[in-house]
């Protein structure tokens, strides 16, 4: 191949898609490396610790995307300290200064300030694409930078984020003369946007496919919007609360009819039960649906909503659903490959919403489901080997059940074999999570079957160390695994040390590792960080040097080409 | 021992009276099981406020306690969850989980009853022990717009004691979750409402404590906008533990009108039995009530009550200082 001119062998590497393959063949030769690295346009990095930011800009200067991830992922569940890490500014400053022709940038669980996204809009010239997901630390002002700045913006894309309101000023921000957006999802924004500054840009964009309003948009204005804008595609609507007597509502109803290319929806915040009829004639065209952010609408009018909704590939839904419901989406959906079904009600005393039949009855009427998220009050093998037996496509199979080691309802055995199953049969499973009651044994039959597995979590699970030492023995491709409140140890964390080199990540809290057994694993294996993430109090009396028989609350190992980071607060100890 | 204990006993219906308005009273349960009584002695009184919906504050405080009580307890109750051991299943929530931690029929069926039992401590002498707010029992972590709900729902709902991070669901969605339960229509639900209370659920918990109390609590300084609320809540927040410590007995619970309003009269202007200091970000004491309120909540880091007494010299003088600073 070295025969070849560079511009043939680039060409060649152009037709490699996946970032795995690029990085392979960039490890095959000199030459290969430096042409790879130079015709590289995408980059993920998938832990932001793992590699320094300005190794990234220098092997790749001509990089025009890049994602980078930050916290673990239980820090979505508070398990994760604020102040911990994840600060974008070292990305974002060394993209600026080595690569000023990047276009687009991905963050998930990282820590972005205004400053930042000040920076980031001044440095690229050519910037197109921001995408947050569960960030935080910046506010609205950061936006109308991004705004203001990026002449060729086309996606700003926030999801989830915990972001300060300090105004709408920032919508108006955006210039006149700019007409190119394709995406704008604001819907994680608290605070109210100006609606006529939101109805100007969403005219003057006709490329607009993808519109997502916050909470705060009100319906009327939700109605303009769509009459200049009826060729959206996805959209999250707002508020969406109306009196369906009223005149506004019929305009809302009109607008929406015109909106014949919708295929996706959202949002629905307030939305009652009565102004859904405005969406049926539409929700033939849908292949997405995303109603978890509606709990006014209660299980029958969900279900009337559904079967206008046969085309459906992916639904989020709360459990106020049913059983019932689930029944009357396995027998309209016949489409359905994602399904999540969100617990409606955490802390009250609702009655069970979903149990295991809803998920059987999904089962068996969407075979092509391969995506789940199910919350449910509990489940039982049987289920699970159904399941099993009807989808063997499960790519993504996340179970939770919202009582802690609760076992098989009827049998009141532990749900290893229904775990067994899933994995047995679901050939591509990349990623699971386990609830329920659970011993040692689901961890032999994961190890011996998830051959595809790329992520784990586990949690309330196991009897001993063997749990987890099967799980690191047998998955091969497993990337992340996170655990909390199990009780594997130092035996089980030592077991094969060299195994975190091939992961990303490891993730163990309230578990019965140690002090020492980190300690061992840190020096074992210098090319892993390990950190142990000891929450204080100022005013906490215990000792500051605890001993290595103490128990570790929350520990964090993952490799890195980057040494130890610098930017751990006082709680994070780097071994 | 036993004496105490009986002392403590009684005192329980009184202080059980205490879970009222919009106040979650957090108890740590002393073991719960057979020997439970027995590692109690060691144990302090604890009794903690649990901010609405904090969960890493509660998180934090659960953490501290089990450092704390770890080498304390006998391990003969060596369970899967190994750091359980020893908890009653509410106060181990954090960890372990009712019901399924261990088999414990006597925790579980106080858990069951849906009371908050107070179990107190023989001696809360020490005065370092006391300052400190030590994590309790089971992080009922709820919204202050939940609280009603989740009092009946441990009865309701067997073994649903929240844990920290479970269910694994995003916390914007929990806010979801609450605002859909009935008597909270969805037209009351507005843009406004959910802003609030997405800040809400953010809360800016700093502790406080009161001169002669052993136990400290939290205040959510962004759930008042003047200082005349903050003050009724210190009231609401340590009258009754003030009547319990001089009288522990007697009243039964009822609420002494005239203890009441003795805390909060002249808490701010120095003119009463009492007065609230605060700590700056410097660490400085600084009387509460000189700053306009969005500053004081902004640099306030942890709030006393001091009686008026002992506001010494030194302190009066940096507060003077610091007086003199803002009003320059």
């Amino acid at each position: 191949m070295t025969y070849f001119p560079e511009e043939v062998v680039e060409h060649i590497f152009d037709f490699l898609g996946s970032h795995g393959d690029r990085n392979t063949v960039s490890t095959v030769c000199k030459a290969w490396y430096r042409v790879e690295r130079l015709s590289r346009r995408n980059v993920f990095v998938g832990n932001c610790y793992a590699v320094r930011p300005e190794r990234v800009a220098a092997r790749f200067p001509r990089v025009r995307s890049l994602s980078v991830k930050g916290k673990p992922h239980f820090a979505d569940f508070n398990l994760v300290p604020p102040d911990w890490g994840g600060f974008a500014a070292t990305w974002i400053e060394a993209m600026a200064r080595g690569c000023p022709g990047l276009e687009e940038l991905r963050m998930k669980r990282m820590v972005v300030s205004d400053e930042c996204l000040e920076l980031l809009a001044r440095s690229f010239p050519n910037f197109k694409a921001l995408v947050l997901v569960s960030c935080e630390g910046f506010s609205t002002d950061g936006l109308a930078a991004i705004a203001t700045h990026c002449r060729s913006l086309k996606e700003l894309d926030l999801q989830e984020n915990e972001m300060e309101d300090r105004g709408p000023q920032w919508l108006s921000c955006f210039p006149d003369s700019c007409t190119s957006l394709i995406s704008l999802n604001f819907a994680c924004l608290k605070g109210e946007v100006n609606a006529g500054a939101l109805e100007r840009l969403v005219s003057r964009c006709p490329n607009l496919r993808s519109l997502r309003l916050n909470r705060a948009v009100s319906a009327e204005t939700l109605a303009k919007v769509l009459t200049k804008a009826p060729q959206l595609v996805d959209l999250g609507t707002g508020s969406f609360m109306l009196d369906h007597r009223s005149e506004a509502f019929h305009k809302l109803f009109d607008a929406i009819q015109k909106c014949k290319s919708l295929r996706s929806l959202s949002g629905f915040w307030d939305a009652s039960p009565l102004c859904l009829p405005a969406i049926y004639t539409i929700c033939a065209n849908l292949t997405g649906l995303n109603l978890s952010y509606a709990p006014a609408i209660q299980g029958f009018d969900l279900i009337k909503l559904i079967r206008h909704c046969w085309k459906l590939q992916r639904l989020w839904v709360l459990d106020s659903i049913g059983d019932k419901g689930l029944a009357v989406v396995a027998s309209t959906c016949k489409d359905l490959q994602e399904l999540r079904v969100f617990p409606s009600d955490i802390y009250g005393a609702g009655s069970a919403a979903v149990t295991e039949e809803g998920l059987v009855a999904i089962s068996s009427g969407c075979p092509k489901l391969n995506s789940l998220l199910y919350f449910c009050d509990q489940m039982t093998n049987a289920a699970l080997i159904t399941v099993a037996k009807n989808c063997p496509n499960f790519i993504r199979f996340r179970l939770c059940i919202l009582e802690p080691r609760k076992p098989d309802a009827v049998t009141n055995q532990p749900l290893d074999e229904g775990f067994g199953a899933i994995v047995q049969s679901c050939k591509d499973l990349r990623r699971l999570s386990l609830s329920g009651l659970l011993t040692d044994q689901v961890f032999l039959y994961i190890g011996m079957y998830a051959e595809r597995l790329e992520m784990l979590s586990i949690a309330f699970a196991g009897d001993s160390d063997k749990g987890m030492a099967y799980v690191l023995n047998g998955c091969k491709n497993l990337r992340k695994l996170e655990i909390r409140d199990s009780p594997f140890g130092d035996a089980a964390l030592l077991e094969d040390v060299g195994k975190y080199e091939t992961m990303r990540s490891l993730w163990m809290s309230s578990c019965d590792v140690t002090l020492g057994g980190c300690k061992v694993l840190a020096s074992k294996m210098p090319r892993l960080n390990v950190e142990v993430i000891n929450e204080r109090d100022e005013s906490d009396e215990l000792e500051e040097n605890p001993s290595d028989l103490h128990k570790v609350e929350k520990m964090y190992v993952y490799r890195t080409i980057a040494g130890p980071r610098n930017d751990a607060p006082d709680f994070v100890w780097i071994l | 021992m036993e004496g105490d204990l009986k002392k403590g006993l009684e005192a329980c219906p009184q202080l059980l009276d205490l879970i009222a308005n919009e106040r979650e009273w957090l108890v740590k349960e002393g073991g719960g099981e057979a020997n439970g009584f027995g590692v109690a002695e060691e144990r302090k009184l604890e009794l903690r406020l649990a901010p609405p919906g904090e969960e890493d504050w509660v998180e934090e405080k659960e953490k501290r306690v089990e450092h704390s009580v770890k080498s304390i307890l006998p391990l003969g109750h060596l369970s899967k969850v190994a750091k359980s051991n020893g908890f009653n299943p509410c106060s181990g929530a954090k960890r372990g989980f009712l019901g399924a931690v261990e088999p414990n029929p006597e925790g579980f069926a106080q858990q069951q009853s849906g009371l908050l039992h107070l179990q107190s401590k023989a001696g809360m002498e020490k005065e370092q022990q006391s300052t400190e707010r030590k994590a309790s029992g089971p992080p009922i972590a709820v919204t202050a717009e939940n609280v009603a709900v989740s009092i009946n729902s441990s009865q309701a709902r067997t073994a649903t004691t929240p844990i920290v991070g479970w269910p694994p669901i995003r916390s914007f969605r929990k806010n979801i979750a609450s605002s859909s339960r009935p008597g909270l229509g969805t037209q009351n639900v507005s843009s406004e409402t959910a802003a609030k209370f997405e800040d809400d659920k953010k809360g800016l918990f700093v502790k406080i404590n009161m001169d002669g109390i052993p136990i400290g609590r939290k205040v959510d300084l962004k759930a008042y906008n003047n200082y005349e609320k903050l003050s009724l809540a210190v009231d609401e927040l340590f009258s009754a533990l003030l009547s319990a410590q001089r009288d522990p007995v007697a009243n039964g619970g009822q609420k002494n009108a005239k203890e009441k309003e003795t805390i909060s009269t002249g808490l701010l202007d120095g003119s009463g039995e009492y007065t609230l200091v605060y700590e700056d970000e410097e660490g400085d004491k600084m009387l509460v009530g000189d700053v306009p309120w969005d500053m004081f909540i902004s640099t306030a880091k942890r709030l006393r009550v001091l009686k008026s007494s002992n506001l010494s010299a030194s302190s009066l003088r940096s507060v003077s200082r610091k007086r003199t600073a803002t009003e320059c």
